[in-house]
């Protein structure tokens, strides 16, 4: 009775056991690529060797703790060495891993073949967002987190995309394969999707190259990987996958969108419209350090508000926002804001909480100078 | 208790009453100068020992703070920026500060003892050597308290995040760093310098208890890896306070150079964080089974391929930093390779136990839980040694699970095994026998808590070194923090172990463990000050 009790009990424990382990959310996802799959098998593979492999060495362990115990009188025969043994165990995990080798080599080939791709996106990671940029089609973006500060801090209620939620996706076709050329502007960040199986480094000053071929279209949330500094936990990547015909579409419309934007930097701007535009660039891109209320974080992240040197210092001002500061984390915007918007969050800057030099910093000027 | 129950002391001392760190001292310093001057080796492993417990402690508070932030979802309690602290210091403290010193502490008090030597060969270098860890470790403490606050870049330092972009106060974190890495190559030439010239005659390099081996061939991994540490936090401090860049892309530098540097001293290390340990579970085993260890020599000859191996697998590390493929290839295969050696040791374990006549005190109790745990370590291990796979593992929890299962009920388990083996022979008493079952049993559970259910949020995408997570994975961290919360509880009970057992209990002889054949045991227990004042008269086993 008692030996059937504790069968059912190890049964039970079994099936629930390799359900619970095997099930969404404990282990890790198939994934919508073929890669992904190739990957998630290997996993599994190794994952099985191991649970064999330790079967029958603790349980080798388990009996003989059982069976050779000094309380119930058993005397030790000795005996300390055996070299067909020692051979043999050195032989059989040899033969094992080599039996692993061969279809993880072959899986790291197919992932390191970038070549013909029907699409590139530049990706770039930037403390603490990523920016996308559709390589010759004059389409680019940041992709920031979206989740509202009032549920990070408790007060909101979380919604089911916590932390994985941003303005903006990566918006990628299904069937195409897209190269991807990672790199960052600050420190190194890590661009990962569990889902498409890609986790590739962003490292300044090199471009590092995967690939993905999506399968199905949907929502696919990652996050970046490598500690970045201070808001790495709140830099979610998000995919969405499209069907073609509609990814083309998308493309076409952002590219128009684009275009007008860029029109817009001739054009005379009031204070007004300038205003509203920086605080929106000021919130997405600049309030991580200098915070929403421009009271900074210093010594690294001086304050912006009654920051009266840098009230005086119009022109520096600009200068610092487009071209950084050297050996500071503050980095340059010439490439990754365009004029509208380095005018805007100047003007913003110079006009809000209480800084008021009434200065209206035009596109045009912007534009002329970054010609220079 | 009746267990180990030991024979007659085979006694080359007479008993003496007042006990071990006191006895034979009247002609040194009193107080505090006793202290700071001793050239004792088992007073300064008794230093090294406290120094460690207390480092142990200290990173400990930071884990709470981490998993007490990390209990629910949402930021609570700290700051993201507080929060990267924590993890980073928590990382080097029990890294630098608890796990390295305590073998050496242990180094200190059983290698003269297990070889018959009379002290460490160069004494007031030891001394040296302890003393420069507390000012290193005060230094880097008092970061904490500097304008920016601690370093924040994890306990890797990745440049540039640890250069361009780190606070003020990462030149001392340099400074402190240089100071412990001096005390660790100092220490291990020492080691080397008395394992190779104070033996007791007679005692072939092949004789030596396992303990002696694998702190030999620590050493030199210490001698051999220490100074790259050394270059690379020198060029760190180039780049931030001298204008140079190294790491620096903008200036022509090289992000992935650190890396490289970085882990070519850093998987050694791994390395010199667990033989030890290995060498710690092969004395003890063998005693509580009262059996010889089984496949002696290829115990050495596994510990030296995994140290040899130790320098051809730093990479792995690296697998998705945009290595070429002939690297991954490369790094994946040694790496690979690392699990051969490392299964003739485990198997070489199960068999020792294997027709033993098995016994079950505290220090085997840890020791047994160390050979299972650090399996499972090495399953994970083995699993992320599979690049392709590694691209989903890398720099998640499963990650954090795989090495905390190595370092926490691996190294720092046979740690305690070997504090429970010899606090007999240290204090002339068993600890508590009832009280150390019960830090076994609480620990065993509390860190299977904490670590196993990082697996799963690793697998279902949580990085590492997040201040805050996504909603799927709330239940793992609950658990996990849960875990902490009794591992670290856990641990007071150890203290009050030590203590009690320092200050009283039954009396051990100097044979303490019925199965134990090593030199030390031929000493009285306590262990006096000085001992093997003359060289023992030392039989090999037949090989």
């Amino acid at each position: 009775m008692r030996k059937r009790l504790v069968l059912m009990a190890a049964g039970f424990a079994f099936t629930g056991l390799s359900q619970g382990v095997l099930a969404n959310g404990w282990n890790m996802p198939v994934g919508v690529t073929d890669v992904s799959r190739e990957i998630h098998s290997l996993h599994m593979i190794i994952f099985w060797i191991c649970v064999v492999i330790g079967i029958v060495v603790f349980g080798a362990m388990f009996y003989s703790l059982y069976r050779y115990r000094h309380s119930q009188g058993a005397k030790a025969t000795q005996f300390h060495e055996h070299t067909t043994v020692e051979i043999i165990w050195t032989v059989i995990p040899l033969l094992i891993l080599v039996g692993m080798a061969v279809p993880a080599t072959a899986t790291l080939k197919t992932m390191y073949d970038a070549s013909e791709a029907d699409l590139d996106v530049m990706v770039t990671g930037q403390q603490w967002r990523w920016r996308y940029d559709y390589m010759g089609e004059e389409v680019a973006f940041t992709s920031n987190l979206a989740t509202p500060r009032a549920q990070i801090e408790g007060s909101d209620a979380k919604d089911d995309s916590y932390l994985l939620e941003v303005d903006e996706p990566l918006v990628l076709p299904t069937g195409r394969k897209v190269r991807l050329l990672l790199t960052s502007d600050d420190v190194i960040h890590s661009w990962w999707v569990p889902d498409l199986a890609v986790k590739q480094d962003a490292v300044p000053g090199f471009v590092n190259e995967n690939w993905v071929r999506i399968n199905e279209p949907g929502i696919y949330r990652g996050q970046c990987a490598e500690l970045c500094g201070r808001d790495h936990g709140f830099m979610p990547v998000v995919v969405k996958a499209v069907e073609p015909e509609q990814f083309d579409t998308w493309l076409a419309q952002r590219k128009e969108a684009a275009a007008q934007e860029a029109m817009g930097v001739d054009r005379e701007w009031s204070r007004e419209e300038l205003m509203e535009r920086g605080e929106q660039v000021y919130g997405t891109i600049c309030a991580s350090c200098h915070q929403p209320d421009g009271s900074g974080n210093p010594p690294a992240f001086p304050a912006l508000a009654g920051n009266q040197a840098l009230m005086d210092d119009r022109e520096g001002h600009v200068e610092t926002v487009v071209n950084g500061v050297s050996g500071s984390a503050m980095p340059a915007f010439r490439s990754t804001l365009n004029p509208v918007e380095i005018a805007a969050v100047i003007t913003y800057e110079r006009n809000a909480w209480g800084n008021e030099t009434g200065d209206v910093i035009q596109p045009s000027a912007i534009a002329e100078q970054l010609s220079d | 208790m009746a267990s180990h129950l030991p024979p007659k002391p085979i006694a080359q001392y007479e008993e003496t009453a007042s006990g071990g760190l006191a006895a034979g001292a009247q002609h040194a310093p009193r107080g505090l100068m006793r202290w700071l001057l001793t050239t004792n080796h088992k007073e300064i492993g008794t230093l090294y020992l406290i120094f460690s417990l207390t480092m142990f402690f200290i990173g400990g508070i930071f884990a709470m703070v981490i998993r007490a932030e990390l209990f629910q979802p949402g930021l609570q309690l700290v700051q993201p920026e507080f929060f990267n602290q924590m993890t980073t210091m928590h990382g080097l403290i029990m890294v630098f500060g608890a796990v390295m010193p305590a073998f050496v502490g242990l180094a200190n008090w059983m290698v003269p003892l297990q070889i018959g030597a009379p002290d460490m060969a160069l004494p007031r270098l030891n001394n040296f050597s302890f003393w420069l860890l507390p000012v290193a470790f005060l230094m880097l403490l008092s970061t904490l308290v500097m304008p920016g606050g601690a370093p924040n870049f994890g306990w890797t330092f990745y440049a540039p995040l640890s250069t361009t972009y780190a606070p003020p106060s990462t030149t001392f974190f340099i400074f402190s760093l240089h100071l412990a890495g001096i005390s660790s190559i100092l220490g291990a030439i020492n080691i080397i310098a008395t394992i190779l010239n104070l033996r007791a005659p007679g005692m072939r390099l092949m004789d030596m208890p396992l303990f002696v081996w694998t702190w030999l061939i620590t050493a030199f991994l210490l001698i051999a890896v220490m100074p790259v540490l050394a270059g690379v936090i020198t060029m760190m401090l180039l780049d931030i306070n001298f204008g140079t860049s190294f790491f620096n892309a903008a200036g022509g530098g090289d992000p992935v150079l650190f890396q490289h540097l970085f882990w070519f001293f850093g998987h050694p290390e791994v390395y010199i964080m667990i033989l030890p340990a290995f060498g710690i579970v092969s004395v003890i085993i063998p005693t509580f089974a009262r059996k010889r260890l089984f496949g002696y020599a290829s115990m050495v000859y596994a510990t030296a391929s995994i140290a040899i191996l130790s320098f051809l697998v730093w990479a792995h590390h690296m697998f998705v930093v945009g290595l070429p493929l002939v690297a991954e290839l490369f790094f994946m295969y040694s790496t690979m390779l690392i699990a051969v050696p490392t299964g003739v040791k485990v198997f070489n374990w199960i068999t020792t136990l294997f027709r033993g006549s098995i016994s079950f005190e505290p220090p085997m109790l840890f020791a047994l839980a160390f050979v299972v745990l650090f399996t499972i370590g090495g399953f994970s291990g083995l699993m992320l040694a599979i690049s392709p796979a590694d691209f989903q593992y890398h720099d998640t929890y499963f990650v954090v699970a795989h090495f905390h299962y190595v370092l926490v009920p691996g190294a720092v388990f046979a740690i305690m095994a070997g504090v429970y083996y010899w606090l007999p022979k240290w204090t002339g008493h068993y600890p508590h026998l009832r009280l150390s079952q019960w830090h076994f049993w609480l620990s065993v559970i509390g860190v299977n808590l904490t670590f196993f259910p990082m697996h799963f949020a690793g697998l279902a995408g949580m990085p590492r070194r997040i201040p805050d997570y996504a909603l799927q994975f709330a239940d793992f961290n609950m658990v996990t923090s849960l875990g902490a919360f009794l591992f670290g509880a856990s641990q007071l009970l150890f203290v009050w172990v030590v203590i009690k057992c320092v200050r009283g209990g039954e009396k051990a002889p100097a044979r303490a463990w019925e199965g134990a054949e090593d030199l030390e045991w031929s000493v009285p227990s306590p262990a006096p000050l000085h001992t093997f004042e003359t060289p023992p008269d030392f039989q090999p086993q037949q090989h």
